[in-house]
This record gives structure tokens, C-alpha cells and sequence, in this order.
């Protein structure tokens, strides 16, 4: 075996390669995240991902504080997905203090959770739309998301973190009068949403996206993609139907899992397009279906929170991104030992390297579109993939202190 | 009144820079420039550059990664400038204040002119806070 550290060894420079900085401060990322990608004319060889740019310590945070602040905090995780936080966090806890919110609590649970879902897709395809350069798109797309954001609103009292969710039940109910709201404007929402679908289907749209961005099947199944990624090639996999949680068990014949085998941007865009549609159908059902009762327990969330016991167990739920996992011991001190949460982008992120190699430079803004990355998600923790053959690393500081140099 | 200096008022250019927030303020940021609340109307527009730009939007409570890169776009950014401090982590830090990773908030780092509380704020208020940036700095 040759020695790694050999002197003698001749290295040879290619000097038809270059290594491009791709962020973290770029104008096609709404999020900081860096890519090194190594290129020869306009074919990309390699991609080193970095992240950890918005590392705020959460995780630490929340091992100084109660259970309830500790709710809050994990909704600020994500912006864009904050309820899921909250619901995986809060089935953790009551499943360690063995509290069972009622019917109603769950069925509401789970209508917020759809309309986020909604909210999140549209909020893609917009993206989408933009950096395939079809602005109006963009604006179309996010225009009807603001109607979505109404409907949280009324609901919630607020537009992006909802906090609806308490231990035991939710927060807010659901009034009758709303409930018919909710149902005027899913119809302008489906009537939008089918609009969107055909223009996807235009010829310039599949054109730009087909074939882009592939990530083969086994590729996917070994990467443990999650999601609408893990579903645009192929993978069947959905926790709501696979690990079924609130009211997901009973709902289990309203929605289908929708995959593609393209594997391709356009095949991940094409899987959200249809899962809003299957969105709508399933809170349409909620509606009919959603039972009586009350919202949340007669104590108070203090007093539930002096209960939950020492103890520690795993919660998953289906996020619009994919699989969202959280590990929670708590102290039985109204407290936490340790709180690990592994969110869906950072499994999703590292499929980003076999989609990104063999391409274009152009198509780098489409391909991390379309996988849909959360960086505030994924920025817990720190992950650095180095090729190690590739010592020719040039970052955006090392570049300023060789420009300083000459 | 000169003409560099009314086009100034007329049309402010922004640049967003998220310093570490949890992308709750960047899409309300993105929405005050969509069809519902357009601030693309009172001429603002979104630019790739920071070179190119009037007002910084900072969101998020500056993580410890993001400290130099805040630092060097402030400085890219050519005289008059002025700097608008979005949501509550960027005005004072919470949630996340007595976290290690934290430097912030923005207003230790670079100067403030205006802070639009929430978490996250409406983009009316956005709006609002663009506007006395703006006429404050400029006018």
C-alpha cells in the first residue's frame, strides 16, 4: 500500500481544473450554504458541501431550560416547518408521561400540519419557478401560498410559527364558521394549484428539468435520502403511512404516497405538485371527519409538565421535507437531558453530491432547489464531506489572502 | 435636491442577509416583495449584490460562522447605507440569547438605524420599517 504521506511522490497540477466558491452569501440561495465545486470548463468534477453556517446551538440551549420553553425554542428551528418541530417534540413528551390528547386535539394536529405542507410546497414551487427563470410563475405561486397563510391566521393567530400545539392538545379549536372558511378557499387553492401543474407540464419547464439532477434509486436507498427527494426517485417511503402518528392511523385511505422513477428535478417537482393535491383532499376529509370533544386537558400545561417522568424515547414524523426524528430524554425535572434532533435536509443535502457531479455549472441553482433545503433545519450540527484526494481547496478567505499575497 | 439623492428615496435597493435565522423572517422578507404586499411598488428591489445595494435587511442573531461574512458585506456596500434589523432575533437575540454560538445581536457587530420587532414580523411592517430607513437616512 502506497504511503499517504510520501514526499518523493510527484504531484501533478492540473491546471484545467478550478475550484469555484459557491456561497454561503449567494444570490440564488435565500440560505447561507457554502459548495466548493471543483470544475474543468463546465463540467463539475467534485462537490464539498459545508454547513453550519447558521449553527445556533440549539441543542445545548436545550438542555438549560424547562419543557415548555424548550417547546418554543424548537419551533424556532424552522421557519418553514415549524409545526412539525412542535408535533414530534410534544408526541415525545406525552408519549414519556403517558398523557393521551383527545380525538379532536389529534384531528387538528393534523390540519395544521397538511396546511403547512401545502405551505411549504408552494412555497417550493415558487422557488422553483424562479430559478428556472419564470418569474411570473414565482409570483403566481406565492400569491396563492398567502392565502394559505390567511387560513393560519384565523386559525392560529399567527403566520409562520403557528404555536398550536400544547402538551395534551392544541391551543386553538376550530369553529364552524371556520371550518367553512377553510373549505371557500381550499377550492380557489385546488383551482390554482391545477393551474400550476399545467404549467409545469409546459415543454420549456420539463426541458430545463428533465434529466437534471439525478439520483438514482440505489443511490437514494443508500444515502437514506428522505422525502419528496427519496420519492422523486423512486423510494416508497412515507412515515404518515409507514409510522402512522395523530390522527394519520384513520386517515390512512384518504391520501396516497405519490412516486416517481425519473429521478429527476423535474420528477421531485412534479412529486409536491401532486402531493398538494392529495394535501387538499386529506384536510377536506379532516374537516368532515373531525369529531367532538375537547381540544386539550382541564389541567394546566404547568402542571402536566411537573408530570412527565424521567424517560426517554424516539418520535418521527413525516415534514413536508421528509422524515423529521427527535430523541428526547427528560430529566423528570421539568427538564431534558438531552434533546438530538435530525432533521430532513441533512440527509437530503449529501444527495446533493451524486445529483451535482457530471453536470453543469448552470444547473447548480436548479438541482439545490429542487431538493428543497432547509438550512436553518440543518445547521445543528456541522457536517464537513471532504474528498481527501483533493487538496486544492480554495475558499473565499484563502483566495483574499492570496490576492493580498500578490 | 440633487438627483443621486432623490433616486435614492425613489427607489431603495435592498440586499437580505441571513446571518442565522430560522428562515421564518427571510420568507416574510421574500413575501413583502410578492403580489400581496409589493413593495417593489415604492421602487425597492431585491439585489444580488451588496455592491449594488442601499439597505441591508438583517435577519437572524449572527452566528459565530456568519460574524466575518456580515462584517465584510456591510463594508461592501458603498456609502450612503443604512441597515434595517428584521425580527426579534436580530433586535435583541432571543430565543437563542445564552447560546455560545451567538455573537450578535446585529447591532454589536455593524450600526442599526431601524429595528422591525416580531417573530416574525408582518410584511407591512417590513415595509414600514424599509420606508423610515430609507426616508430617515436618505431624505
Amino acid at each position: 500500500m502506497a504511503n499517504r504521506f510520501d514526499k518523493t511522490k510527484e504531484v501533478k497540477v492540473d491546471y484545467t481544473r478550478f475550484v469555484v466558491p459557491f456561497g454561503p452569501v449567494h444570490p440564488a440561495l435565500k440560505e447561507p450554504i457554502s459548495l466548493k465545486v471543483t470544475i474543468r470548463k463546465e463540467e463539475i468534477l467534485n462537490v464539498d458541501i459545508r454547513l453550519g453556517h447558521v449553527h445556533r446551538g440549539i441543542e445545548a440551549l436545550a438542555e438549560n431550560r424547562n419543557l415548555v420553553q424548550t417547546l418554543y425554542l424548537v419551533e424556532r428551528i424552522c421557519g418553514i416547518c415549524s409545526h412539525s418541530h412542535t408535533t414530534c417534540f410534544i408526541q415525545a413528551l406525552e408519549e414519556i408521561g403517558e398523557i393521551i390528547p383527545s380525538e379532536r386535539a389529534l384531528y387538528l394536529r393534523t390540519l395544521i400540519f397538511e396546511l403547512e405542507r401545502m405551505h411549504s410546497h408552494l412555497f417550493l414551487l415558487g422557488i422553483m419557478a424562479y430559478e428556472v427563470g419564470f418569474d411570473t410563475l414565482f409570483m403566481f405561486a406565492w400569491h396563492v401560498r398567502e392565502t394559505v397563510l390567511d387560513l393560519f391566521e384565523e386559525i392560529t393567530g399567527n403566520r409562520i410559527h403557528h404555536s398550536m400545539n400544547a402538551i395534551g392538545g392544541v391551543r386553538w379549536d376550530l369553529p364552524p364558521n371556520l371550518a367553512e372558511k377553510v373549505n371557500d378557499s381550499l377550492k380557489k387553492i385546488e383551482k390554482s394549484v391545477k393551474y400550476i401543474q399545467e404549467v409545469f407540464q409546459d415543454k420549456t419547464v420539463e426541458k430545463r428539468l428533465c434529466g437534471v439532477g439525478v439520483l438514482s434509486f440505489n443511490e437514494a436507498h443508500e444515502l437514506c435520502v428522505v422525502g419528496p427527494t427519496a420519492r422523486g426517485s423512486g423510494v416508497n417511503m412515507d412515515i404518515r403511512r409507514d409510522r402512522p402518528y395523530a390522527a394519520y392511523d384513520e386517515l390512512k385511505e384518504n391520501f396516497s404516497v405519490v412516486l416517481r422513477d425519473s429521478a429527476d428535478a423535474y420528477a421531485r417537482t412534479e412529486v409536491r405538485t401532486f402531493e398538494l393535491l392529495e394535501s387538499i383532499n386529506l384536510i377536506r376529509t379532516i374537516l368532515d371527519k373531525l369529531p367532538n370533544g375537547p381540544i386539550s386537558k382541564e389541567e394546566s400545561i404547568l402542571k402536566l409538565m411537573k408530570k412527565i417522568p424521567e424517560g426517554e424515547t424516539v418520535s418521527t414524523v413525516e415534514a413536508p421535507r421528509g422524515e423529521l426524528l427527535y430523541f428526547v430524554k427528560t430529566n423528570g425535572k421539568e427538564g431534558l437531558w438531552r434533546l438530538k434532533v435530525r432533521t430532513p435536509t441533512i440527509p437530503n443535502v449529501l444527495g446533493l453530491k451524486p445529483m451535482l457531479i457530471g453536470s453543469e455549472i448552470a444547473d447548480i441553482p436548479v438541482t439545490v432547489a429542487s431538493i428543497d433545503p432547509c438550512m436553518a433545519c440543518a445547521n445543528r450540527i456541522t457536517v464537513v464531506d471532504q474528498d481527501k484526494g483533493e487538496k486544492k481547496v480554495v475558499n473565499c478567505e484563502n483566495l483574499r489572502r492570496r490576492g493580498k499575497k500578490q | 435636491m440633487d438627483v443621486a439623492k432623490r433616486s435614492r428615496i425613489k427607489s431603495p435597493w435592498l440586499f437580505h442577509l441571513n446571518t442565522g435565522s430560522c428562515a421564518g423572517c427571510d420568507i416574510e422578507v421574500v413575501a413583502a416583495l410578492t403580489p400581496r404586499y409589493d413593495v417593489e411598488r415604492l421602487g425597492c428591489v431585491l439585489v444580488g449584490s451588496p455592491r449594488h445595494a442601499d439597505v441591508l435587511l438583517v435577519t437572524g442573531p449572527v452566528t459565530r460562522q456568519m460574524l466575518p461574512r456580515v462584517i465584510r458585506v456591510y463594508e461592501q456596500i458603498p456609502e450612503p447605507k443604512t441597515v434595517v434589523a428584521i425580527g426579534s432575533c436580530a433586535t435583541s437575540g432571543s430565543p437563542f440569547i445564552g447560546s455560545q454560538m451567538i455573537e450578535g445581536p446585529p447591532d454589536k457587530i455593524i450600526p442599526v438605524d431601524v429595528y422591525v420587532g416580531g417573530c416574525p414580523p408582518r410584511p407591512e411592517a417590513i415595509v414600514k420599517g424599509i420606508v423610515t430607513a430609507a426616508k430617515s437616512k436618505f431624505g
